[in-house]
Protein backbone atom coordinates (compact mmCIF):
# COMPACT_ATOMS: atom_id res chain seq x y z
CA UNK A 1 0.00 0.00 0.00
CA UNK A 2 1.09 3.11 -0.82
CA UNK A 3 2.12 6.34 2.04
CA UNK A 4 -0.34 7.97 1.04
CA UNK A 5 -3.44 5.41 0.91
CA UNK A 6 -2.01 5.28 4.39
CA UNK A 7 -2.76 8.55 5.41
CA UNK A 8 -5.91 8.57 3.83
CA UNK A 9 -6.80 5.42 5.61
CA UNK A 10 -5.29 7.05 9.08
CA UNK A 11 -6.99 10.37 8.62
CA UNK A 12 -10.21 8.67 8.30
CA UNK A 13 -9.87 6.16 11.08
CA UNK A 14 -8.96 10.03 12.94
CA UNK A 15 -11.98 11.75 11.58
CA UNK A 16 -14.22 8.46 12.87
CA UNK A 17 -12.91 9.24 16.42
CA UNK A 18 -11.26 5.76 16.25
CA UNK A 19 -8.24 6.02 18.88
CA UNK A 20 -4.90 4.81 17.36
CA UNK A 21 -3.12 2.79 19.39
CA UNK A 22 1.11 2.28 20.05
CA UNK A 23 1.21 -0.71 17.42
CA UNK A 24 -1.11 0.73 14.55
CA UNK A 25 0.26 2.35 11.51
CA UNK A 26 1.09 6.09 11.75
CA UNK A 27 2.26 9.24 9.83
CA UNK A 28 6.11 9.78 11.33
CA UNK A 29 4.97 13.76 11.68
CA UNK A 30 2.18 12.41 13.76
CA UNK A 31 4.80 10.21 16.02
CA UNK A 32 6.77 13.10 16.29
CA UNK A 33 3.91 15.93 17.50
CA UNK A 34 2.90 13.66 19.58
CA UNK A 35 6.40 12.81 21.09
CA UNK A 36 7.48 16.19 21.86
CA UNK A 37 4.12 16.95 23.31
CA UNK A 38 3.99 14.56 25.83
CA UNK A 39 7.06 14.50 26.79
CA UNK A 40 7.18 18.57 27.29
CA UNK A 41 4.29 18.10 29.30
CA UNK A 42 6.19 15.02 31.44
CA UNK A 43 8.80 17.54 31.63
CA UNK A 44 6.65 20.18 33.12
CA UNK A 45 4.92 17.90 35.63
CA UNK A 46 8.70 17.02 36.93
CA UNK A 47 10.20 20.56 36.79
CA UNK A 48 6.75 22.10 38.55
CA UNK A 49 7.36 19.63 41.57
CA UNK A 50 10.28 22.72 42.02
CA UNK A 51 8.70 25.94 42.67
CA UNK A 52 6.28 24.19 45.26
CA UNK A 53 8.76 22.16 46.97
CA UNK A 54 10.42 25.27 47.85
CA UNK A 55 7.52 25.67 49.99
CA UNK A 56 7.12 22.14 51.78
CA UNK A 57 9.13 23.23 54.95
CA UNK A 58 7.26 26.31 55.16
CA UNK A 59 3.76 25.61 55.01
CA UNK A 60 2.07 27.45 57.83
CA UNK A 61 0.12 23.82 58.99
CA UNK A 62 -0.10 20.21 58.86
CA UNK A 63 -3.14 20.56 57.12
CA UNK A 64 -1.25 22.76 54.15
CA UNK A 65 1.70 20.89 54.30
CA UNK A 66 -0.09 17.12 53.72
CA UNK A 67 -1.67 18.67 51.24
CA UNK A 68 0.86 20.37 49.64
CA UNK A 69 3.00 16.92 49.75
CA UNK A 70 -0.18 15.06 48.16
CA UNK A 71 -0.12 17.42 45.16
CA UNK A 72 3.77 17.28 44.52
CA UNK A 73 3.26 13.51 45.06
CA UNK A 74 0.64 13.76 41.83
CA UNK A 75 2.65 15.62 39.90
CA UNK A 76 5.74 13.04 40.04
CA UNK A 77 2.91 10.56 39.14
CA UNK A 78 1.79 12.45 36.12
CA UNK A 79 5.20 12.84 34.54
CA UNK A 80 5.48 9.01 35.41
CA UNK A 81 2.45 8.41 33.29
CA UNK A 82 3.28 10.67 30.78
CA UNK A 83 6.38 9.60 30.07
CA UNK A 84 5.26 5.91 30.00
CA UNK A 85 2.59 7.06 27.02
CA UNK A 86 5.52 8.69 24.87
CA UNK A 87 7.59 5.65 25.54
CA UNK A 88 4.91 3.92 23.66
CA UNK A 89 5.58 5.68 20.86
CA UNK A 90 9.32 4.37 20.68
CA UNK A 91 10.99 6.97 22.40
CA UNK A 92 13.19 5.40 25.54
CA UNK A 93 13.20 7.27 29.00
CA UNK A 94 16.96 7.69 28.87
CA UNK A 95 16.81 9.68 26.23
CA UNK A 96 13.92 11.62 27.48
CA UNK A 97 15.34 12.78 30.66
CA UNK A 98 18.38 13.40 28.44
CA UNK A 99 17.09 16.32 26.21
CA UNK A 100 15.80 17.91 29.34
CA UNK A 101 19.17 18.15 31.20
CA UNK A 102 21.14 19.04 28.56
CA UNK A 103 18.24 21.63 27.72
CA UNK A 104 16.99 20.45 24.11
CA UNK A 105 13.14 19.57 25.51
CA UNK A 106 11.26 22.45 26.77
CA UNK A 107 8.70 22.41 29.12
CA UNK A 108 6.01 25.28 30.67
CA UNK A 109 7.85 27.95 31.25
CA UNK A 110 5.47 29.31 33.98
CA UNK A 111 7.76 27.11 36.38
CA UNK A 112 10.96 29.78 35.19
CA UNK A 113 9.08 31.77 37.81
CA UNK A 114 9.77 32.50 41.43
CA UNK A 115 7.38 31.19 44.53
CA UNK A 116 8.26 33.98 46.88
CA UNK A 117 5.73 33.90 49.28
CA UNK A 118 2.91 31.17 50.68
CA UNK A 119 0.39 33.14 48.59
CA UNK A 120 2.55 32.31 45.59
CA UNK A 121 1.51 28.86 46.03
CA UNK A 122 -1.80 29.07 46.34
CA UNK A 123 -1.65 31.30 43.00
CA UNK A 124 -0.30 28.66 41.43
CA UNK A 125 -2.91 25.94 42.01
CA UNK A 126 -5.72 27.93 41.68
CA UNK A 127 -4.30 29.32 38.32
CA UNK A 128 -1.75 27.57 36.49
CA UNK A 129 -3.14 24.25 37.63
CA UNK A 130 -6.55 26.29 36.62
CA UNK A 131 -4.98 26.79 33.13
CA UNK A 132 -3.23 23.44 33.39
CA UNK A 133 -6.75 21.57 33.48
CA UNK A 134 -8.34 23.75 31.09
CA UNK A 135 -5.77 22.46 28.38
CA UNK A 136 -5.92 18.86 29.58
CA UNK A 137 -9.66 18.29 29.80
CA UNK A 138 -9.70 18.00 26.02
CA UNK A 139 -6.45 16.01 25.82
CA UNK A 140 -8.31 13.39 27.33
CA UNK A 141 -10.00 12.86 23.98
CA UNK A 142 -6.76 12.88 22.37
CA UNK A 143 -6.61 10.52 19.20
CA UNK A 144 -3.92 8.65 20.70
CA UNK A 145 -4.59 5.92 23.13
CA UNK A 146 -2.43 6.25 25.73
CA UNK A 147 -2.03 9.47 25.92
CA UNK A 148 -5.76 9.89 26.12
CA UNK A 149 -5.87 7.21 29.12
CA UNK A 150 -2.82 8.89 30.65
CA UNK A 151 -4.71 12.15 30.70
CA UNK A 152 -7.66 10.54 32.54
CA UNK A 153 -5.77 9.99 34.97
CA UNK A 154 -3.86 12.87 35.57
CA UNK A 155 -7.28 15.04 35.33
CA UNK A 156 -8.89 12.73 37.79
CA UNK A 157 -6.30 14.14 40.16
CA UNK A 158 -5.65 17.46 39.11
CA UNK A 159 -9.16 19.07 40.32
CA UNK A 160 -7.90 18.25 43.99
CA UNK A 161 -5.03 20.48 43.34
CA UNK A 162 -6.75 23.51 42.09
CA UNK A 163 -9.18 23.91 44.67
CA UNK A 164 -6.02 23.37 47.28
CA UNK A 165 -4.80 26.58 45.87
CA UNK A 166 -7.56 28.16 45.69
CA UNK A 167 -9.03 27.40 49.82
CA UNK A 168 -5.17 28.49 50.31
CA UNK A 169 -6.07 32.18 48.89
CA UNK A 170 -9.60 32.16 50.08
CA UNK A 171 -8.60 31.84 53.89
CA UNK A 172 -5.80 34.23 53.27
CA UNK A 173 -8.22 37.24 51.70
CA UNK A 174 -10.54 36.39 54.60
CA UNK A 175 -7.42 37.54 57.33
CA UNK A 176 -5.51 40.56 57.42
CA UNK A 177 -4.79 43.48 55.33
CA UNK A 178 -1.37 42.12 54.84
CA UNK A 179 -2.05 38.50 54.05
CA UNK A 180 -4.63 39.83 51.39
CA UNK A 181 -2.33 42.12 49.69
CA UNK A 182 0.24 39.35 50.10
CA UNK A 183 -2.60 37.53 47.59
CA UNK A 184 -3.11 40.51 45.53
CA UNK A 185 0.90 40.60 44.90
CA UNK A 186 0.82 36.92 43.78
CA UNK A 187 -2.10 37.30 41.19
CA UNK A 188 -0.26 40.17 39.82
CA UNK A 189 2.68 37.74 39.09
CA UNK A 190 0.80 35.08 37.95
CA UNK A 191 -2.06 35.75 36.08
CA UNK A 192 -0.14 36.97 33.08
CA UNK A 193 2.50 33.99 32.79
CA UNK A 194 -0.87 31.96 33.34
CA UNK A 195 -2.02 33.57 30.02
CA UNK A 196 0.56 32.60 28.49
CA UNK A 197 0.43 29.16 28.94
CA UNK A 198 -2.49 28.39 26.46
CA UNK A 199 0.58 29.26 23.66
CA UNK A 200 1.00 31.89 21.23
CA UNK A 201 -2.32 33.13 19.85
CA UNK A 202 -3.70 31.21 16.94
CA UNK A 203 -2.47 33.22 14.08
CA UNK A 204 1.07 32.96 15.72
CA UNK A 205 0.71 28.98 15.73
CA UNK A 206 1.18 27.36 12.35
CA UNK A 207 1.34 23.60 14.03
CA UNK A 208 -2.30 24.03 15.40
CA UNK A 209 -4.37 23.46 12.73
CA UNK A 210 -2.39 20.03 11.76
CA UNK A 211 -2.76 19.12 15.36
CA UNK A 212 -6.37 19.83 15.21
CA UNK A 213 -6.74 17.85 12.13
CA UNK A 214 -4.94 15.03 13.93
CA UNK A 215 -7.07 15.49 17.03
CA UNK A 216 -4.15 15.69 19.57
CA UNK A 217 -5.63 18.98 20.24
CA UNK A 218 -9.47 20.17 20.27
CA UNK A 219 -9.31 23.10 20.60
CA UNK A 220 -7.23 26.20 19.55
CA UNK A 221 -5.04 28.08 21.94
CA UNK A 222 -7.03 30.95 22.09
CA UNK A 223 -10.60 29.17 22.52
CA UNK A 224 -8.91 27.65 25.47
CA UNK A 225 -7.44 30.25 27.31
CA UNK A 226 -10.71 32.43 26.24
CA UNK A 227 -12.53 29.70 28.38
CA UNK A 228 -9.79 30.03 30.95
CA UNK A 229 -10.61 33.92 31.26
CA UNK A 230 -14.37 33.69 31.57
CA UNK A 231 -13.81 30.78 34.35
CA UNK A 232 -11.67 32.51 36.39
CA UNK A 233 -12.61 36.35 36.71
CA UNK A 234 -15.79 35.50 38.76
CA UNK A 235 -13.81 32.81 41.07
CA UNK A 236 -11.34 36.46 41.37
CA UNK A 237 -14.61 38.12 42.09
CA UNK A 238 -15.40 35.62 45.53
CA UNK A 239 -12.10 36.25 46.59
CA UNK A 240 -12.22 40.26 46.46
CA UNK A 241 -9.46 40.67 44.71
CA UNK A 242 -8.18 42.36 41.08
CA UNK A 243 -7.06 40.61 38.06
CA UNK A 244 -3.75 42.80 36.97
CA UNK A 245 -5.63 43.69 33.72
CA UNK A 246 -7.00 47.18 33.16
CA UNK A 247 -8.97 46.32 29.90
CA UNK A 248 -10.66 43.28 31.35
CA UNK A 249 -14.34 43.82 31.17
CA UNK A 250 -17.21 41.89 30.36
CA UNK A 251 -18.66 42.10 26.08
CA UNK A 252 -22.01 41.48 26.21
CA UNK A 253 -22.03 41.20 22.94
CA UNK A 254 -19.36 38.36 22.50
CA UNK A 255 -20.61 36.35 25.54
CA UNK A 256 -17.21 36.83 26.61
CA UNK A 257 -14.84 38.59 28.85
CA UNK A 258 -12.02 40.65 26.90
CA UNK A 259 -8.64 41.10 28.32
CA UNK A 260 -5.59 43.07 27.40
CA UNK A 261 -2.69 42.08 25.05
CA UNK A 262 -0.27 39.41 26.37
CA UNK A 263 3.61 40.56 26.11
CA UNK A 264 4.50 37.82 24.07
CA UNK A 265 8.37 39.47 24.08
CA UNK A 266 8.35 38.38 27.70
CA UNK A 267 6.94 34.63 26.79
CA UNK A 268 9.36 34.34 24.38
CA UNK A 269 12.50 35.78 26.67
CA UNK A 270 11.55 32.65 29.09
CA UNK A 271 11.03 29.89 26.26
CA UNK A 272 14.55 30.96 25.41
CA UNK A 273 16.30 30.26 28.66
CA UNK A 274 16.07 33.81 30.15
CA UNK A 275 13.08 33.96 32.82
CA UNK A 276 13.80 34.59 36.22
CA UNK A 277 14.35 30.76 37.39
CA UNK A 278 15.22 28.79 34.17
CA UNK A 279 19.17 28.01 35.47
CA UNK A 280 17.90 27.01 38.64
CA UNK A 281 15.24 24.66 37.74
CA UNK A 282 17.53 22.48 35.38
CA UNK A 283 20.48 22.65 37.93
CA UNK A 284 18.10 21.36 40.26
CA UNK A 285 16.89 18.56 37.73
CA UNK A 286 20.55 18.23 36.79
CA UNK A 287 22.26 18.18 40.63
CA UNK A 288 19.18 15.79 41.41
CA UNK A 289 19.07 13.08 38.93
CA UNK A 290 23.36 12.82 39.62
CA UNK A 291 22.62 12.86 43.45
CA UNK A 292 20.29 9.65 42.36
CA UNK A 293 22.54 8.15 40.37
CA UNK A 294 24.10 5.85 43.42
CA UNK A 295 20.24 4.82 44.11
CA UNK A 296 19.63 3.69 40.83
CA UNK A 297 22.57 1.49 40.78
CA UNK A 298 22.68 -0.10 43.65
CA UNK A 299 18.99 -1.04 42.99
CA UNK A 300 20.36 -2.77 40.04
CA UNK A 301 22.99 -4.77 41.64
CA UNK A 302 20.63 -5.70 44.16
CA UNK A 303 17.97 -6.73 41.88
CA UNK A 304 21.02 -8.91 39.99
CA UNK A 305 22.23 -10.42 43.56
CA UNK A 306 18.33 -11.98 43.86
CA UNK A 307 18.24 -12.85 40.56
CA UNK A 308 21.72 -15.19 41.02
CA UNK A 309 20.58 -16.26 44.42
CA UNK A 310 17.40 -17.64 43.05
CA UNK A 311 19.01 -19.05 39.88
CA UNK A 312 21.85 -21.20 42.49
CA UNK A 313 19.37 -22.21 45.08
CA UNK A 314 17.18 -23.74 41.53
CA UNK A 315 20.45 -25.93 41.26
CA UNK A 316 21.15 -26.95 44.42
CA UNK A 317 17.09 -28.19 44.30
CA UNK B 1 17.83 3.57 34.25
CA UNK B 2 19.26 1.89 31.52
CA UNK B 3 18.90 -1.35 32.72
CA UNK B 4 15.70 -1.21 34.67
CA UNK B 5 12.64 -3.24 32.87
CA UNK B 6 10.06 -1.79 31.67
CA UNK B 7 6.87 -3.61 33.67
CA UNK B 8 3.07 -3.41 32.77
CA UNK B 9 0.57 -2.84 35.95
CA UNK B 10 -2.48 -4.61 36.79
CA UNK B 11 -4.63 -3.74 39.26
CA UNK B 12 -8.08 -4.88 40.51
CA UNK B 13 -9.64 -2.57 41.76
CA UNK B 14 -11.99 -4.60 44.00
CA UNK B 15 -12.66 -8.54 44.99
CA UNK B 16 -14.91 -10.19 42.14
CA UNK B 17 -13.92 -8.00 39.62
CA UNK B 18 -10.82 -8.45 36.86
CA UNK B 19 -7.07 -6.96 36.81
CA UNK B 20 -7.48 -4.48 34.53
CA UNK B 21 -4.00 -2.57 32.69
CA UNK B 22 -3.44 0.68 33.88
CA UNK B 23 -0.04 1.68 32.94
CA UNK B 24 3.14 0.76 33.33
CA UNK B 25 6.74 1.75 34.94
CA UNK B 26 10.71 0.87 35.37
CA UNK B 27 11.78 -0.82 37.68
CA UNK B 28 14.94 -2.76 39.28
CA UNK B 29 13.27 -5.65 40.18
CA UNK B 30 9.67 -7.14 40.56
CA UNK B 31 9.02 -6.11 44.02
CA UNK B 32 10.08 -3.06 43.08
CA UNK B 33 8.01 -2.71 40.32
CA UNK B 34 5.07 -3.67 42.76
CA UNK B 35 6.23 -0.82 45.34
CA UNK B 36 5.90 1.72 42.82
CA UNK B 37 2.65 0.60 41.33
CA UNK B 38 1.55 0.90 45.10
CA UNK B 39 2.69 4.56 45.14
CA UNK B 40 1.48 5.66 41.88
CA UNK B 41 -1.63 3.46 41.11
CA UNK B 42 -3.58 2.91 44.06
CA UNK B 43 -2.69 6.67 46.18
CA UNK B 44 -6.70 7.00 46.02
CA UNK B 45 -8.02 3.67 47.14
CA UNK B 46 -7.96 2.43 43.17
CA UNK B 47 -7.37 -1.45 44.03
CA UNK B 48 -6.74 -3.99 46.52
CA UNK B 49 -4.54 -6.07 44.27
CA UNK B 50 -1.46 -5.46 42.17
CA UNK B 51 -0.10 -7.56 39.09
CA UNK B 52 3.06 -6.42 37.84
CA UNK B 53 4.85 -8.25 34.48
CA UNK B 54 8.02 -7.57 32.74
CA UNK B 55 6.47 -5.75 28.93
CA UNK B 56 9.00 -8.10 26.88
CA UNK B 57 7.24 -11.14 28.55
CA UNK B 58 3.99 -9.89 26.81
CA UNK B 59 3.30 -11.69 22.58
CA UNK B 60 0.74 -9.05 21.28
CA UNK B 61 -1.39 -9.99 18.38
CA UNK B 62 -0.37 -7.52 15.04
CA UNK B 63 -2.92 -4.93 14.27
CA UNK B 64 -2.48 -6.07 10.73
CA UNK B 65 -3.64 -9.14 11.64
CA UNK B 66 -6.57 -7.66 13.09
CA UNK B 67 -9.29 -8.34 9.78
CA UNK B 68 -8.33 -11.94 9.46
CA UNK B 69 -8.34 -12.90 13.16
CA UNK B 70 -11.65 -10.95 14.15
CA UNK B 71 -13.94 -10.42 10.43
CA UNK B 72 -14.89 -13.91 10.45
CA UNK B 73 -16.96 -13.59 13.84
CA UNK B 74 -19.19 -11.22 12.40
CA UNK B 75 -21.19 -13.71 9.87
CA UNK B 76 -21.65 -16.44 12.62
CA UNK B 77 -24.78 -14.92 13.69
CA UNK B 78 -25.59 -17.97 14.97
CA UNK B 79 -23.49 -17.69 17.74
CA UNK B 80 -26.02 -15.14 18.87
CA UNK B 81 -29.39 -15.93 21.07
CA UNK B 82 -30.91 -13.16 18.87
CA UNK B 83 -30.95 -15.50 16.05
CA UNK B 84 -33.49 -18.13 16.99
CA UNK B 85 -37.06 -17.02 16.71
CA UNK B 86 -39.10 -18.93 18.97
CA UNK B 87 -42.79 -19.04 19.30
CA UNK B 88 -44.53 -16.29 20.79
CA UNK B 89 -46.27 -18.47 23.39
CA UNK B 90 -43.19 -19.18 24.90
CA UNK B 91 -42.94 -16.97 27.52
CA UNK B 92 -39.25 -17.99 29.17
CA UNK B 93 -36.25 -19.03 27.78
Amino acid sequence: MSTHSLEDRFQSRVDNEEKIEPRDWMPDAYRKTLVRQISQHAHSEIVGMLPEGNWITRAPSLKRKLALLAKIQDEAGHGLYLYSAAETLGVSRDEMLDQLHTGKAKYSSIFNYPTLTWADIGAIGWLVDGAAIMNQVPLCRASYGPYARAMVRVCKEESFHQRQGYDILLTMCQGSEEQKEMVQDAVNRWWWPSLMMFGPNDDASPNSAQSLKWKIKRFSNDELRQKFVDATVPQAEILGIQLPDPLLQYNEARGHYDFGPIDWEEFFQVVAGNGPCNKERLAARVKAHEEGAWVREAATAYAEKQKNKVVSSASVA
Amino acid sequence: MKDWPLYEVFIRSKNGLNHKHVGSLHAADPQMAIQNARDVYTRRNEGVSIWVVEANHITSSNPDDAEALYDPAMDKIYRHPTFYELPDALKHM
